[in-house]
């Protein structure tokens, strides 16, 4: 059957047969960086378009409409709008770390792709600490946010940044122990067992009552982390802007935005494969012939269809709920949802151990 | 791909942002202007530095997180041997997390969680 994983052997094989090993290892890395660039722009671009559209639907209104086929194309024309903007640079700002933001919050965001499982056998590197891995690298973005708001020399920044860093730091920890009380059922930091293990069922579904509670911490920690509403108050429009981006304009803005929003698919595709099964179609008990139909949707679809439904709830989110103020927010993550994952670890172990999981 | 693919993510990052910034760079007549470099601030001039004192209250938070994410780091290999290992990693960490939760409790009892 077509699928990725054969398309990018298909292409290994051609180029070893055609090239001495040296020169064809170099094009395939030229070749994963040209894909991943590709895939950073189509996924800015596609978040972005979706994101005004579910806005505008949630509002009963029509959202961009005018360029292109219902205003499909409207973030491209933004996108070349933004092109042509002036990069300006504050007088008072420092000068280096002002330039060298952005580019961290790129590569951070660039980096987390490494290990997310695609599709089946499809993943740049199948690290085997998987997990950690994400959870280290998705904390330097904290580190381009505040060197933003630091150098920028204006008020505003500075307040977006050093609560976007009291926030993230805090849902860190939240996130990171419901991501652990899958990897306690698993045995495994690799991403590709953590799959695997989800043949027979998603661990939402198999991991009782308590899966489901850190499957909500979990998404309600990333949905702080990447500084989404109602967490927002990073960039909390009506009070500081734009937050630790007040200051920047043309690409370097559009490169923090892109950077946010390939994070915020991310982090729905690590809740995706951690929680929801990743690339696997979904199997019910001994349903033979349904079984067998959900086979046959290709597993890059299931892993997109999951990720961008998760996606959705993020937005949904955002037309929901008001937005949190910081001693609320910070006070809802140490005084609940850390000690109820806490509370949550202990209750998967004992269900891990005692073999009550499906 | 094994660790040189995080070689390569981080050159296409740089190549991807660079290449964004320079191709602006290319179409951009820029003009200069005393006033547009200040910083903004709704239209009011500057006052001060932000480069100053700031509120303890983040700088508290920071603490304790550095306490916790401390401890994230030991849970990590746990988790991943906990149901080989079988009841004692259970009693291990019911233990590990009771005197996690007593310097928790003190340090809301002295108030760091509080926002000031």
């Amino acid at each position: 059957m077509w699928s990725l994983s054969d398309i990018t052997n298909s292409i290994q094989n051609a180029l070893n047969r055609a090239f001495n090993p040296t020169f064809a290892t170099l094009t395939e890395m030229v070749i994963v960086g040209i894909c991943v660039i590709g895939l950073f722009a189509v996924l800015g671009l596609i978040l972005v378009i979706m994101e005004r559209k579910v806005s505008a639907y949630m509002q009963v209104r029509l959202g961009p409409n005018r360029v292109g086929p219902k205003g499909m194309l409207q973030s491209l024309a933004d996108t070349l709008k933004l092109l042509l903007k002036e990069g300006l640079t504050p007088d008072g700002a420092d000068k280096f770390l002002f330039n060298l933001a952005p580019v961290i919050a790129m590569i951070a965001a660039m980096l987390l792709l490494a290990p997310i499982a695609f599709a089946k056998n499809f993943q740049i590197w199948d690290i085997n600490i998987g997990v950690l891995f994400i959870s280290a690298v998705s904390s330097i973005s904290v580190i381009s946010i505040l060197m933003a708001g630091w150098a920028s020399n204006n008020k505003y920044s500075l307040l977006g940044a050093m609560r976007s860093g009291a926030q993230i730091v805090s849902y860190e920890l939240s996130a990171g122990l419901s991501v652990l009380s899958v990897v306690i059922l698993v045995g495994s930091l690799k991403l590709s067992d953590i799959v695997q293990s989800q043949e027979n069922g998603w661990w939402i579904f198999k991991g009782h009552i308590p899966m489901i509670i850190s499957f909500v911490i979990f998404l309600v920690a990333v949905t702080a982390e990447t500084n989404r509403a109602p967490f927002d108050l990073a960039e909390a429009e009506s009070e500081l802007t734009a937050g630790f981006h007040t200051e920047y304009s043309g690409m370097k803005f559009a490169l923090f935005f892109l950077a946010e929003y390939v994070n915020v698919f991310i982090v729905c595709g690590v809740g995706a494969t951690l929680f929801l099964g990743g690339w696997m179609p979904l199997h019910i008990g001994n349903w033979h012939g349904f079984n067998h139909v959900m086979d046959f949707i290709p597993s890059s679809i299931w892993f997109f269809g999951k990720t961008f439904f998760l996606i959705f709830v993020i937005m949904w989110f955002r037309w929901t709920f008001p937005r949190l103020r910081i001693d609320q927010l910070l006070n809802l993550e140490w005084k609940y949802l850390l000690p109820i994952s806490m509370f949550n670890i202990l209750l998967v172990t004992l269900m891990a151990i005692m073999g009550w999981h499906f | 791909m094994g660790v040189s693919s995080l070689i390569v993510l981080t050159i296409a990052a740089i190549a991807f942002s660079a290449g964004a910034i320079l191709i602006s760079k290319l179409f951009v007549k820029g003009s200069k202007n005393p006033q547009k470099g200040q910083a903004y601030e709704c239209g009011i001039p500057t006052k001060g530095t932000p480069w100053k004192q700031f509120n303890v209250g983040y700088y508290l938070f920071a603490l304790i997180f550095l306490i916790f994410d401390v401890e994230l780091i030991f849970l990590y290999p746990w988790a991943v041997v906990a149901k080989k290992v079988g009841w004692l990693a259970l009693v291990e960490i019911i233990i590990f997390f009771f005197i996690l939760f007593m310097g928790f409790l003190y340090a809301h009892k002295k108030g760091a969680l509080k926002w000031m």
